[in-house]
């Protein structure tokens, strides 16, 4: 009967056994089972928003139908296709690992990581114009210009501020839908950020040629993780963007 | 941690016993502990974190109690009245019951009991003691800058207007979910993962089923309030209009958020509570375990049940369909809970039953919770529940259950572990009257509040009707009782870890499961070479020695005592 310490003796050392597993299959099967659990915590995170969104929606669909003009298709529809390239190239990262490509997984992870801080990007350009519109829901929420960009108030000749005749006025408690708005873009955001600095912490410890065929769980466990951040994008594009 | 630490050989074994090396003197120094991923340390550490816990939330009780000796309150402002029961109700369930038993006798017993060197993510397991840390300094934080006053449920609209500390707290409990969603998923994944071949999954000790569906429940349920808070704090600090009315938000959607965690909370703190009662009955009756599948799946019963009854918490505000769904779902609760009761009172009848402290805390456990689950029918029940909402009948119905099961099952479960833990001998004598001062203390203090509410007496008041002024200095009393219990309990358990008898043996109370087939108190990585196999709940092989005034295993069939 071979004890714990001696049977780690044997275990070649590029298969990074931790003390408390048996064997470098027990290993990687906890870490992904370990992941997994963590993504499902992760879905019921959300799923408190997407409900909140759900009731809204279905109580004021009016409202919802409205704002959702104020959102760019165009860039929406530009950050879910680098998104998606970005899962791809995770992936790839995941098989690179495995045979044992480090050029290729290098290469990969800084791809990934480059798309990633493009999302990133065109996302600030978002909130910038949002912001700048006066759809930021605190103390000085208030809409500028109505979803196709004319002013909602104008200056009449005695100098007074009226409502503008020409644009669609903004219906009350607009700001629940930016409130909604925010807080599921903003918490995705942030998991995007978290999952670059992980893949940015993958890419030295590749840099180092930690990875190789008998030691790639951090690169898969992760990839899991990034692809559940994009399948949750998924799902925000089209009920945020795509509703008018 | 390197492997050449781990002792093979077999007389280095007999080294390792004879030096009487062990986790808790394998290594020295501040560092060793803070930095260390020994579940065992870490389950130490929560031991001194919650019973600080347990305590700062207690000195709130009793403030909270001496307050209410008269009608009028008797040194404290109708704030600061307010700011007491709010911190006393928050430090106990998210500092002290909700991590509880499985932070401390789950990390301690749950890699042992399954033969295993340590749980799945040891970094996580000593991450999530430091997120219990950093969730503490925040409640303490806004203890100290101002409290809060919502009440531990931290309700919209009241919430998103009050000037007190809700930011501070509600971060707080948003980290102290982290630190429980990362112990539970510690848990969920060691047990499917790390059983050595010979564990199945039926031959887990009941304790191993107790915490395995509490961490299901860490793990599905506690994020929802981690984003309930985090709307809850921007609602506060931006105004998101997502539950405040005044800005198009609907509050009774905070509360739905908020039970649908908080409801499925209740049984992470009394499922855990229910494995140590499996353990301390079946041992201590010198008995098998009646009825094990049916506990064991009990356990999983409740944890399912628990996510679809969180509305009978606004029975008040929804549709009467909805409040019938909800109401006959509750009840579903009763059925495996009883259960599990019948099933330790058929393990009592015929046992061996030794009335030391642990059984002691174990037989209370079962008067306690039958009162506390029983009551819970009336309030599960439509009709009764409009007349007792919100009434002094259902605090003392969640304190049967919170501390009377809860409270008591930590108490039994740390004096039925502490000589594994700490190889100390406690006295015993003092050990079964601070048992009988918490039981008798515990019940001066709730019975009465049970005729309050039926009375009428409102919950959170800070001023009452003089007709209640009797019921509520027995009350009062009763809770001093109960402080005195818990305080004797810190003396002699002190005692015990400062000069208390060494405890050699491996097995004093003749356990079956293999926590009490290493040696005591356990070595660094558990077992000294293979872990045992035993059957749990097997006890005719395990044969009380005189000599050394503890129980061995015995291969040989014939020599076996009972």
């Amino acid at each position: 009967m071979s004890s714990a310490a001696d049977h780690h003796a044997e275990v070649d050392p590029a298969y990074r056994l931790a003390h408390h597993f048996e064997s470098p299959e027990q290993q990687f099967e906890t870490g992904k089972f370990g992941m997994w659990a963590f993504l499902v915590t992760e879905i019921l995170f959300f799923s408190g928003l997407f409900t909140a969104y759900s009731v809204y929606r279905s109580n004021e669909a009016d409202l919802f139908s409205y704002a959702s003009g104020y959102l760019d298709t165009t860039l929406g529809c530009i950050n879910t296709a680098v998104l998606i390239l970005s899962s791809l190239t995770m992936a790839w990262a995941v098989r690179c690992a495995q045979l044992g490509q480090q050029r290729g997984l290098k290469f990969c992870l800084i791809v990934t990581l480059l798309c990633a801080g493009g999302f990133m990007g065109i996302k600030s350009v978002e909130y910038h114009h949002k912001i700048h519109n006066g759809l930021f829901p605190n103390a000085h929420f208030g809409a500028h210009e109505d979803p196709d960009g004319v002013p909602l108030h104008i200056t009449d000749e005695s100098g007074a501020t009226v409502a503008n005749p020409a644009a669609r006025p903004a219906p009350e408690n607009l700001r629940s839908f930016f409130g909604i708005y925010f807080c599921m873009t903003g918490l995705h955001g942030l998991h995007v950020l978290i999952g670059m600095g992980v893949i940015f912490w993958l890419y030295l410890r590749a840099r180092r040629g930690e990875f190789g065929p008998k030691y790639f769980g951090p690169i898969d466990f992760t990839a899991l993780y990034w692809h559940v951040v994009d399948l949750i994008w998924i799902f925000l594009f089209p009920l945020l963007y795509l509703i008018h | 941690m390197s492997s050449e630490a781990h002792v093979a050989d077999g007389s280095a074994v007999h080294a390792e016993h004879e030096t009487g090396e062990n986790y808790l003197n394998c290594s020295h120094g501040l560092r060793s502990w803070l930095l260390t991923l020994d579940h065992k340390r870490i389950a130490v550490m929560y031991l001194a974190g919650l019973a600080g816990a347990l305590f700062l939330g207690g000195i709130m009780a009793l403030v909270v109690r001496l307050e209410l000796w008269t009608g009028d309150g008797l040194v404290l402002s109708d704030d600061l009245y307010n700011h007491a029961f709010t911190l006393h109700g928050a430090i106990m369930t998210f500092l002290f019951i909700i991590p509880g038993i499985p932070a401390v006798f789950g990390n301690f017993a749950l890699p042992l009991m399954l033969g295993a060197k340590d749980v799945a993510f040891p970094r996580l397991n000593l991450l999530s003691w430091y997120l219990w840390i950093t969730g503490a300094v925040f409640a303490i934080v806004s203890m100290v800058v101002g409290a809060v006053d919502t009440g531990w449920t931290f309700y919209t609209p009241y919430s998103t207007q009050t000037s007190t500390q809700v930011i501070n707290m509600t971060m707080g409990v948003f980290i102290l979910g982290f630190s429980s969603i990362f112990t539970g998923l510690n848990f969920v994944v060691t047990i499917h993962k790390l059983r050595p071949a010979g564990m199945t999954w039926w031959r887990m000790p009941l304790m191993l089923w107790g915490l395995y569906a509490t961490a299901i429940i860490q793990v599905l349920a506690t994020p929802v309030l981690g984003i309930t808070l985090l709307l809850l704090v921007a609602e506060r600090a931006l105004g998101v209009g997502i539950f405040d009315p005044s800005l198009g938000g609907d509050p009774l959607l905070y509360q739905h958020f908020f039970w649908f965690y908080s409801h499925p909370a209740v049984y992470i703190m009394i499922l855990p509570a229910m494995g140590v009662i499996s353990e301390l009955i079946s041992v201590h009756s010198r008995k098998t375990i009646f009825g094990y599948h049916a506990i064991a799946l009990s356990s999983v019963a409740i944890a399912a049940f628990s996510f679809i009854v969180w509305g009978h918490h606004m029975f008040t505000a929804m549709s009467p369909m909805g409040n019938m769904i909800f109401s006959a779902l509750t009840f579903s609760v009763s059925i495996p809970s009883a259960v599990k009761t019948f099933n330790w009172l058929a393990t009592l009848y015929r046992g061996h039953i030794r009335l030391n402290a642990p059984m002691l805390y174990a037989l209370a456990f079962i008067f306690l919770f039958g009162i506390g689950g029983l009551t819970g029918l009336f309030l599960g029940a439509l009709a009764t529940d409009i007349h007792l909402h919100d009434t002094y009948f259902v605090v003392a119905h969640f304190h049967f259950v919170m501390v009377g099961s809860t409270l008591i099952a930590f108490l039994g479960a740390l004096h039925y572990w502490w000589p594994k833990m700490f190889g100390k001998a406690y006295d015993e004598t003092l050990a079964k009257i601070a048992c009988i001062l918490v039981f008798i203390g515990f019940n001066v203090t709730f019975l009465p509040q049970f005729v309050l509410g039926t009375r009428g007496m409102p919950r959170r008041y800070h001023n009452f009707l003089p007709e209640f002024q009797g019921l509520h200095q027995a009350s009062t009393v009763g809770a001093f009782i109960l402080a005195i219990g818990l305080f004797l309990i810190l003396v002699y358990l002190w005692k015990s870890l400062v000069s208390g008898k060494k405890v050699t043996v491996d097995n004093p109370w003749g356990g079956s499961s293999l926590e009490w087939l290493t040696t005591t108190p356990p070595p660094h990585y558990n077992f000294v070479g293979e872990p045992p196999e035993h059957d749990v709940y097997d006890y005719h092989d395990i044969r009380y020695d005189a000599a050394i005034d503890g129980y061995v295993l015995s291969k040989n069939e014939g020599d076996a005592a009972r």
